[in-house]
């Protein structure tokens, strides 16, 4: 479940930019970045105003939710999204699953975020036996079947809301770690670089006034990109049942629970469904928007 | 070329060794009994340990893992705990369903997104353009699972046009395949496009445009056979992505490959496929690198292999 | 005391009944039956194996029936034992020696006789700890059997070839239910020289005396069945050929027979779909409905406060409101009030169990100083529909302050954590529930409420163990006597019955299973519904649209 949006930056060989004051103007006027950022603050608002938003609770499973023989019920005027095969009200249950899909793409992200760029800028500024043997074995992370890691490892820890961010955290830190290492191995060879060694700076000086500086859109770039993948990600590990615990409501996880009547009863993959792509896609749109703001390189493309 | 080559392959068996070392690490650790699952529900506690003993699961980490790779060094995947076959054996059974199905994802991901990209490109900076782009970002932000739901309610099952699962004919294929290859497409949309992009601006397309060819002869006879090689080294690093969608996609429309064999082996806790099942995948992703790495030279003489 | 019987109703349950010794009967045959023809059977899951000393799986379970024979087996459709291989038996006075005198001229599918050393060496080899067979403890009271089973010894000690046509079994205790255990496909018979030919892929490569024979078997999408024309049953089977497809997933297979591509689908009608086939009167008609002997529960673990207090859970089952989680998987079950399926011998029809009533499970939660509730964690397998189940459960706990965590895991996963001592606290047992080995009252009890079965890596998670219920379940087990069968399901009422004083379960629904066939399909219902060749009576259904 690499994200196959973000092809690695290009080493960037032109004048670094950082990021500048305006960047959230600038990603306004671009219309693409404008839909992602309208969807995002849409998501947002619904997670965080859910319980005035609507009257049920995420978990109640009402009476008449549910026809005599236990089917769900279409959208209704009660219902606006209809009902799930527990009778509880689908609406109420996408606007809570957008929690779990937020908490889980920052935190998730996040933790990711951090490895990749510890492991990459490690591997890349000290370089030698540390860096090669970080970089081997992010190699070799980026050759295992990635979902096949995320289920063994689900399977080793219990899953909960946590565990499952730090399963995906686990899964997904590889392509920022080669990213990051790339562009500090090319940093790290930079003339300013030699020249602060030169005059005695030691590594954390390089290291938190140089380098982290330079990588900050690299970092903000990936860290945009990334939600997304981890937002698919966790929707894949819950639609098969080992992501977030019931009845904990999760895009991923409404629709493993109702898919065997998806045939009957489409509402119940479908709108889960187009809100996840709707997420995963305003966060590529502000992240690609980003990359063309602050990587100058990739201008024009 | 030949170090470099002989480098590559150390590597290579080393990153394999590293999955296998770290997949049998994780099943060891799981709070799962596989002896449990075979002896069954009326076994004693007698019948436990003595299957438990003979298939050496008693023993420590290293010696069971030291035993695993032995075999695996004698070309031995070992035996199903659940199925009692030798997992070489059930692999090869469903591996041409699971290859059947990438190389018709390659095929759909090539076919929607090279024709995205070329028209995208050519119509640089117009509405289509700009559609096809966010076309492309739909195309990587959807959950594979819910492509799959949605292409079979509308073109199985209210339309259809295919049918609604299984595998044997060509209309089995279309559906899963377009799934898979729906999200490449949109990868593949964007980077021919810079591709072409980048083709378009060179020295010689303006010469031919100027001696007064046609535009499409143009586009079709010189520019395109450029923009595509870049692309095709791609699709060696692509089976890794391939390669994640299986167990998805696969479990939704009942195809019989290899991704539905791990996803019923780990409910099991039927190790020895787990095991085979990630070594095969490793060694495809690994495999497909390689390949791309090699051809890159070839295609791009700015490109030297280190 | 040697009196064979020649009526021919229900031959063997009156030989039962009337004397210790019996003799097969001339099945009745369906008179409207035909001879020919092929059906299509669909599965979603792989046929792991076909080896009957491993098999254990919904699938295989009765195509291994129809692939090999045993000494005993059951009417078509029905739970009544009759003799199968064997001609006729003696149970000795004690109930401690069974001699069977087996069929003359059966053959295995290559040819060879079948004699009563094949019938040894098939059940040695299940007991042979090298076997790793799921079935070797239903053979523990047979004499030689520890030994045997710990590798110490070659075969079974206790069962002995008379003459190629004769077999006896010595028991160390009386055991009732021995003419089951030799009708469960761990005890079929295996021709010695094709298991040792192919060793570990003799599952694959089946060879058996049964109605039908293994044609081809293209792994992970078809295996063929082929008529036995040699099968000493004569005038079975009645197809010609019956093709699994395995690998369809159940709402394809039910579309794919409505288009008439195929005539059962073996993993049922789909949830989606039920209430649209159901409504529809040609469908319904088609539709077989019937009781299995299966019971969904949830256990609640004696040593895990607390629900080491009784009265903790009785009032778990008072709290939940069966009806809806019925509800919830479409009506396709009845509410359970005991352990034991209601067309299980041994039912106790007039017990009453725990009736839906939260406001006196609330009553007994203060009783037991648990007025204010408490946390506690409900394990479930993470395939639909237990998850949803599991929700329904956690639900109707929460209306009386009990807060459920659901964790819902791989099967193994949660069998793991019931077989630990402290590991789950309750389970809801779908998906790995218990469906009868065979239809006696003793099967719901040893593993999975007896004190043999609270160990570390048991099946009983409720590790509830009642010493004096484990005497009264041998005493039961030890009458033999078929003119006292009535007294001993008596008996196992009486216990099941005071089981569920010490409510360790709460038992929740009993599973019907809906059978839907195409309309060529013949044979009488029951046959589809078979409660022991689950899902449907291969060798006794047949076609109506042949010649």
């Amino acid at each position: 479940m690499s994200s196959p949006v973000a092809p690695e930056l290009p080493v960037q060989e032109s004048p670094i930019t950082r990021p500048r004051p305006g960047v959230l103007r600038k990603l306004a006027q671009r219309p693409l970045a404008l839909i992602g950022l309208v969807i995002v603050a849409l998501v947002v608002g619904g997670a965080l105003l859910a319980p005035w938003l609507t009257n049920f609770g995420p978990n109640d499973q009402t009476f008449d939710g549910l026809t005599l023989s236990g089917e769900p019920l279409p959208p209704n005027a009660t219902f606006w999204l209809g009902t799930d095969l527990l009778g509880r009200d689908l609406f109420t249950r996408i606007l809570y699953g957008a929690r779990t899909s937020l908490i889980i793409g920052i935190v998730a992200n996040g933790i990711a975020l951090l490895i990749g760029t510890l492991v990459g800028v490690i591997a890349g500024y000290f370089r030698g036996w540390v860096g090669s043997v970080l970089m081997r074995f992010t190699d070799l992370m980026m050759a295992f079947p990635a979902l096949l890691l995320a289920i063994c490892l689900a399977a080793v820890f219990q899953p909960s809301l946590w565990i499952v961010a730090l399963v995906i955290a686990l899964v997904n830190w590889v392509q920022t770690a080669r990213v990051m290492y790339t562009q500090t191995s090319s940093l790290a060879e930079r003339e300013f670089i030699d020249a602060e060694r030169t005059i005695g700076a030691g590594s954390p000086r390089i290291l938190f006034r140089h380098i982290l500086p330079h990588l900050l859109p690299t970092i903000i770039v990936w860290g945009t990109l990334g939600i997304s993948t981890t937002v698919l990600l966790e929707a894949t590990l819950s639609y098969l049942g080992i992501g977030v615990q019931p009845p904990t409501p999760s895009w991923g996880n409404i629709i493993f629970e109702n898919q065997t009547y998806f045939q009957a009863a489409p509402w119940l993959v479908f709108f889960p469904g187009i809100a996840i792509l709707a997420l995963a896609l305003a966060f590529n749109l502000i992240g690609d928007a980003l990359r063309d703001i602050l990587d100058p390189t990739q201008q024009g493309r | 070329m030949i170090a470099y080559l002989g480098r590559r392959l150390i590597q290579s068996v080393l990153i394999l060794l590293g999955i296998s070392l770290i997949t049998f690490a994780l099943l060891y650790l799981l709070p799962a009994d596989p002896v449990r699952q075979i002896a069954g529900r009326s076994a004693t506690p007698a019948t436990v340990e003595s299957i438990r003993r003979q298939l050496g699961l008693d023993q420590p980490f290293l010696v069971q893992y030291g035993r695993y790779l032995w075999n695996l060094l004698h070309g031995d995947l070992g035996r199903s705990y659940i199925q009692r076959s030798e997992v070489a054996q059930l692999i090869v059974a469903r591996l041409p369903a699971t290859l059947l199905l990438m190389v018709g994802a390659i095929v759909c991901e090539l076919a929607i997104g090279l024709t995205m990209g070329v028209v995208a490109a050519v119509r640089r900076g117009s509405n289509t353009d700009q559609s096809l782009m966010v076309a492309s970002f739909i195309g990587v932000s959807a959950p594979q699972f819910v492509v799959g739901l949605l292409l079979l309610y509308v073109f199985a099952v209210r339309l259809s046009w295919f049918p609604i699962g299984g595998y044997g004919t060509f209309s089995h294929l279309v559906l899963p395949s377009l799934t898979v290859g729906i999200l490449g497409a949109g990868w593949y949309a964007r980077m021919m496009r810079s591709s072409m992009i980048d083709v378009l601006r060179q020295d010689y397309i303006r010469t031919a445009r100027a001696k007064g060819l046609a535009r499409v002869t143009v586009l079709m006879r010189h520019a395109l056979p450029n923009a595509i090689l870049p692309i095709i080294a791609m699709i060696g690093i692509d089976i890794g992505i391939l390669m994640g969608g299986i167990v998805v996609v696969e479990s939704v429309f009942g195809w019989p490959g290899i991704g539905q064999l791990v996803w019923q082996a780990i409910q099991r806790v039927d190790i020895p496929i787990i095991m085979g099942i990630t070594l095969v995948s490793a060694f495809a992703i690994v495999l497909g690198n390689f390949l791309a790495d090699i051809i890159a030279p070839f295609i791009d003489p700015r490109i030297k292999l280190r | 005391m040697k009196r064979l019987l020649t009526s021919t109703v229900a031959a063997s349950a009156l030989a039962l009944m009337l004397a210790m010794s019996a003799s097969a009967q001339a099945e009745e045959r369906d008179p409207n039956a035909k001879t020919g023809g092929d059906i299509i059977i669909t599965y979603k899951d792989d046929v792991a194996t076909l080896d009957p000393a491993i098999g254990y799986d919904w699938q295989n379970w009765s195509m291994i029936k129809s692939l090999f024979d045993g000494l005993m087996d059951y009417e078509a459709g029905t739970t009544t034992l009759r003799p199968d291989l064997a001609e006729s038996y003696e149970i000795s006075e004690d109930g401690q020696t069974f001699t069977f005198k087996l069929r003359k001229g059966v053959k295995f599918h290559n040819g060879r006789e079948m004699t009563a050393e094949d019938v040894k060496y098939s059940i040695d080899r299940v007991v042979d700890p090298k076997t790793q067979s799921p079935g070797q403890g239903f053979f523990a009271s047979i004499k030689g059997y520890d030994e045997a089973a710990e590798g110490k010894a070659d075969g079974v000690s206790g069962i002995t070839v008379v003459d190629p046509y004769t077999i006896k079994f010595e028991l160390t205790r009386p055991d009732a239910t021995f003419l089951h255990v030799m009708a469960i496909n761990f005890s079929h018979v295996v021709p010695k020289e094709e298991v040792e030919k192919y060793g570990a892929d003799f599952g694959k490569n089946p060879v058996g005396t049964g109605a039908f024979k293994l044609g081809e078997w293209t792994l992970g999408q078809r295996v063929v069945f082929e008529k036995n024309p040699d099968y000493w049953n004569k005038g079975l089977p009645y197809l010609d050929k019956i093709t699994f497809e395995i690998g369809q997933e159940p709402i394809v297979a039910l579309l794919r027979l409505q288009k008439g591509e195929i005539d059962v689908p073996g993993d049922g009608i789909p949830p989606a779909k039920f209430q649209e086939v159901m409504n529809d009167p040609e469908q319904k008609a088609r539709v077989v409905e019937g009781g299995q002997l299966h019971t969904g529960y949830v256990t609640m673990n004696v040593n895990v406060p607390p629900f080491d207090n009784v009265k903790v859970r009785q009032a778990v089952n008072m709290a939940i409101n069966k009806d809806r989680i019925v509800q919830l998987i479409n009506n396709r079950a009845v509410p359970a009030n005991q352990p034991l399926p209601p067309s299980m011998p041994g039912y106790a029809k007039d017990y009453k169990g725990y009736a839906y009533d939260p406001a006196k499970a609330k009553e007994l939660l203060a009783e037991a100083g648990q007025a204010d509730g408490f946390e506690t964690e409900l394990y479930v397998m993470n395939t639909d529909p237990n998850p949803r189940i599991a929700q329904g459960i956690q639900q109707d706990l929460a209306a009386i302050g009990i807060k459920a965590n659901i964790q819902a895991l791989a099967q193994a996963n949660v069998i793991a954590a019931g077989g630990e001592k402290e590991g789950a606290p309750m389970i809801w047992s779908g998906g790995m529930a218990w469906i009868a080995d065979f239809p006696d009252p003793s099967n719901f009890y040893g593993p999975i409420l007896g004190c043999g079965g609270a160990v570390p890596g048991g099946w009983n998670w409720s590790w509830y163990c009642n010493e004096d219920l484990d005497k009264q379940a041998e005493a039961a087990d030890s009458i033999v006597d078929p003119a006292k069968a009535e007294e001993r399901n008596k008996m196992w009422s009486d216990i099941y019955v005071k089981i569920m004083e010490d409510a360790p379960w709460a038992p929740v629904f009993n599973e019907q299973r809906f059978t839907l066939k195409s309309s060529r399909m013949g044979g009488a219902d029951n046959l589809y519904v078979d409660p022991v060749h689950i899902p449907v009576n291969y060798d006794h259904v047949y076609v109506n649209d042949v010649q």
